[in-house]
């Protein structure tokens, strides 16, 4: 909770900052967990249910916990039109998700998908974590995710 | 350092562009995302590094007369299509998919010998483009706001400074009186970028009229239209020319405070602006007292958390605000009570870059450019099935034919040319027959669409509408804030019927339905996305009206796109009954014997295409 106290500290306690805090936070926790909710509420003086309203609305909030690697698909419409569909379903199928069930139960990989990217001359495109892939087939991104899942293997040993 | 005064400035960037010359070779690396993710950076350190080695310098500091190869890294080059691009001047040579290993030769042939490296220029039938400006890609554009993306080392205030940079801001400042400044931009007849193509300095006079201590000048840079990225590439790639217009907008406005609202998906557009306003300020071109002209004037970033309807504008000030991105009944307009009810001037990323260029060389010159009704140039973002994907830059009036074929290239894999989509899902589809005719914000309205952000994604003859419909569809009711029932309600009905069609349950009386809710949304949601989320269903259904049909009436999808109304078929004449189908299918539903014709069960058959790939005889295809 010292962290959260810190963050608020930087940001101030006006309500034009609390985005800013949630996205630190976030950051930090890799989700906004009920405990770091209830104590932003009571710090900055804001209703639970007014910020509760507040995480709910923005998509890049999430209430549950989401995976190390965090793999957000472009379906934008360049993507899209360039089979950005395929990849997502390859992806889906090696990590054994689904539409309903985002993250693997290790907590290493959270798949999402996102409108644009803006990378659309590199269609289709993904970003892990912030950094870019382009010009995705199905089976390179797979051979991607396999990259890390062996990285990580590494990292364990 | 900090800059007190208009002279000292002057001094200053008279010495940068001194320093600059001294520069005898640059080496313009692209660090716009679209390359960073090929490989740039590599490429730029190993440059940098290969020049060190021979005893030159190659980060030049431009703040003392250094002479060296400036190895730089700039924003969004355009052509993303060919990255990681890096350009050398002043040859003006243009390498393209330069990898860590060409790097070597490059220094030796191009930046020693002064020879090209012709393996790594661009050619097109035949004919290698030695220099960037040959490219066609390049050539027929006409760059005004992407004036410095690709040229500029998009990190250093000196050398914005030395390429002219807020020469504009300093015209104001010792010139005129912000009714001038507004008066020049009603002249220039600029209209907003953003998509509602609403006149900067008519905004921007309202603004000016209203008495208030406190006024703000917002950027709205969250550009979540699908397809587009202008706006990302200025960010990145000349952040200082929206600092700067910004700025100009605070002076003609009396403004004290802007805000930039970027998107989260940005993140390197978010950390050059932090970096550029950092260095503005520390100049003293941004803070209290700018230049010791008593001019007060600050910028903050906000980061957006991803949603959509943010892109409104009163949903934009409420995020600012720190509360749930919805918009508003709009009783009062932004320009009277925007931001804290404050008078706030709002535009796009792209209008405030134009300003400076405005400024400097006059309203007239500015109208130089484009039509009547639209003055200037516009980016595009083009996309999807053509040859050059990229950022590119026309004067307003040019035609798709010019954009898709002279500098996209034509379609690719030579395939036919279809449709483009324009303007994201507040846009339409514009078909072969608008291929001649002159873009602008007022020509699109007329047939259904509008030039939105300028996100174009070209699509071929093997799209199927009815899918781009449902696509967009998807989008916009994912999107909706819900605050208004036609937009959270009507989008879902249609989503729904739109679903039904492609599964080949659809019925004639469901286009009537369609055309029906559309009209509803569009004429009673709340805000600016509401009112165009149908766009893209009207306008496919009124060019192609006879896809719609074959789906519903005949159960086909043309392009055989829609996976539910798909036929798999095993020709009895070259099937040889190897049993390869039958053991690939993952719903068992073919069967047979060995050596004789196989069969597919259509009633089981899931349309995977399995079976079409296990094939080794080619036999089994869609009907």
């Amino acid at each position: 909770m010292d962290k959260v106290d810190k963050v608020i500290e930087l940001y101030g306690k006006e309500q034009s900052s609390i985005i800013t805090i949630l996205q630190e936070l976030q950051n930090e926790f890799r989700y906004l967990p009920v405990e770091v909710l209830e104590r932003v509420s009571e710090k900055m003086d804001i209703s639970p249910a007014k910020l509760f309203g507040i995480a709910t609305f923005y998509e890049n909030f999430s209430l549950n916990p989401k995976g190390k690697y965090l793999i957000k698909i472009c379906d934008g419409t360049a993507c899209h039109v360039k089979k950005s569909i395929p990849v997502l379903e390859a992806i889906r199928e090696e990590l054994s998700l689904t539409g309903e069930k985002q993250t693997t139960d290790d907590l290493l990989f959270t798949v999402e998908t996102v409108s644009c990217l803006g990378s659309c001359g590199l269609a289709p495109v993904m970003t892990i974590n912030d950094a870019v892939y382009g010009e995705l087939t199905p089976e390179r991104a797979v051979e991607i995710i396999r990259q890390l899942k062996e990285g990580q293997g590494n990292e364990d040993k | 350092m900090k800059i007190s005064s208009i002279s000292e400035f002057k001094k200053m960037s008279d010495f940068y562009r001194k320093s600059l010359q001294k520069q005898y070779k640059k080496v313009i690396v692209c660090g716009g995302t679209g390359c960073v993710a090929g490989g740039s950076l590599k490429v730029y350190e190993r440059l940098k590094n290969l020049i060190e080695e021979r005893g030159i310098l190659a980060e030049v500091d431009l703040e003392k007369e250094q002479e060296g190869i400036g190895v730089k890294k700039s924003g969004c080059h355009g052509f993303c299509e060919k990255g990681p691009l890096v350009r050398i001047e002043p040859n003006k040579y243009l390498y393209i998919k330069v990898k860590p290993e060409d790097c070597e030769e490059i220094v030796n042939e191009t930046l020693i010998n002064n020879r090209p490296v012709e393996r790594l220029m661009y050619r097109f039938n035949g004919d290698i483009y030695e220099t960037q400006e040959s490219i066609p890609f390049y050539e027929k554009q006409t760059r005004i706001v992407l004036e410095h993306c690709g040229h500029i080392d998009a990190e250093s205030i000196q050398e914005y400074i030395a390429n002219d940079g807020y020469t504009a801001l300093i015209k104001v400042l010792e010139e005129m009186t912000p009714e001038e400044v507004c008066k020049e931009i009603v002249d220039s007849n600029l209209r907003g970028r953003g998509g509602g193509g609403y006149p900067t300095g008519k905004k921007w006079s309202q603004v000016l009229s209203y008495p208030s201590e406190v006024k703000y000048v917002v950027c709205n840079g969250d550009e979540g239209d699908p397809g587009a990225f202008m706006d990302r590439s200025i960010m990145e790639g000349d952040p200082h020319s929206l600092i700067e217009g910004m700025t100009i907008a605070a002076y003609a406005t009396r403004a004290t405070e802007g805000y930039i609202y970027v998107r989260a998906e940005y993140p390197l557009a978010v950390k050059r602006l932090t970096t550029a306003i950092e260095q503005a300020r520390e100049m003293g071109l941004l803070g209290k007292n700018i230049l010791g002209t008593g001019l007060s004037f600050d910028i903050h970033i906000n980061k957006g958390a991803g949603a959509f309807v943010c892109g409104e504008g009163s949903a934009l000030m409420a995020s600012i605000q720190g509360e749930r991105g919805m918009p508003r009944v709009k009783v009062k307009r932004t320009v009277e009570e925007g931001l804290w009810q404050k008078p706030t001037v709002m535009n796009n990323v792209e209008t405030y870059a134009n300003v400076r260029h405005i400024i400097t060389k006059g309203a007239d010159w500015f109208r130089s450019f484009g039509t009547e009704s639209s003055s200037g140039t516009k980016a595009f973002a083009l996309s999807g099935n053509v040859n050059n994907t990229g950022l590119i830059e026309v004067p307003m009036g040019a035609t798709l034919r010019e954009i898709i074929f002279d500098i996209g290239g034509g379609i690719k894999g030579g395939k036919k040319f279809k449709a483009v989509q324009i303007g994201g899902p507040s846009g339409g589809c514009l078909m072969e027959d608008h291929l001649d005719m002159p873009l602008d914000f007022d020509s699109l309205k007329d047939v259904g669409a509008m030039i939105g952000s300028g996100g174009m994604v070209v699509l071929d003859e093997d799209t199927c509408m009815v899918s781009v419909a449902r696509f967009f569809m998807n989008f916009t009711q994912n999107e909706s804030c819900g605050k208004c029932i036609p937009c959270r309600e009507g989008t879902k009905r249609m989503l729904q019927i739109l679903d039904k069609i492609i599964e080949g349950k659809g019925k004639m009386k469901d286009l009537d339905l369609l055309e029906e809710l559309a009209d509803t949304i569009t004429n009673t949601a709340l805000c600016g996305l509401g009112k165009s989320a149908a766009n893209p269903v009207i306008s496919s259904m009124r060019y192609f009206r006879d896809e719609y049909i074959q789906h519903i009436v005949d159960k086909r999808c043309p392009t055989k796109n829609c996976s539910k109304l798909r036929t798999i078929e095993i020709d009895p004449e070259i099937c040889k009954g190897c049993s390869k189908c039958s053991r690939s299918c993952p719903v068992g539903a073919i069967d047979g014997k060995v050596k004789e014709v196989f069969r597919i069960d259509q009633s089981k058959c899931i349309k995977c295409g399995a079976c079409m790939e296990a094939c080794p005889f080619a036999a089994i295809r869609e009907a």
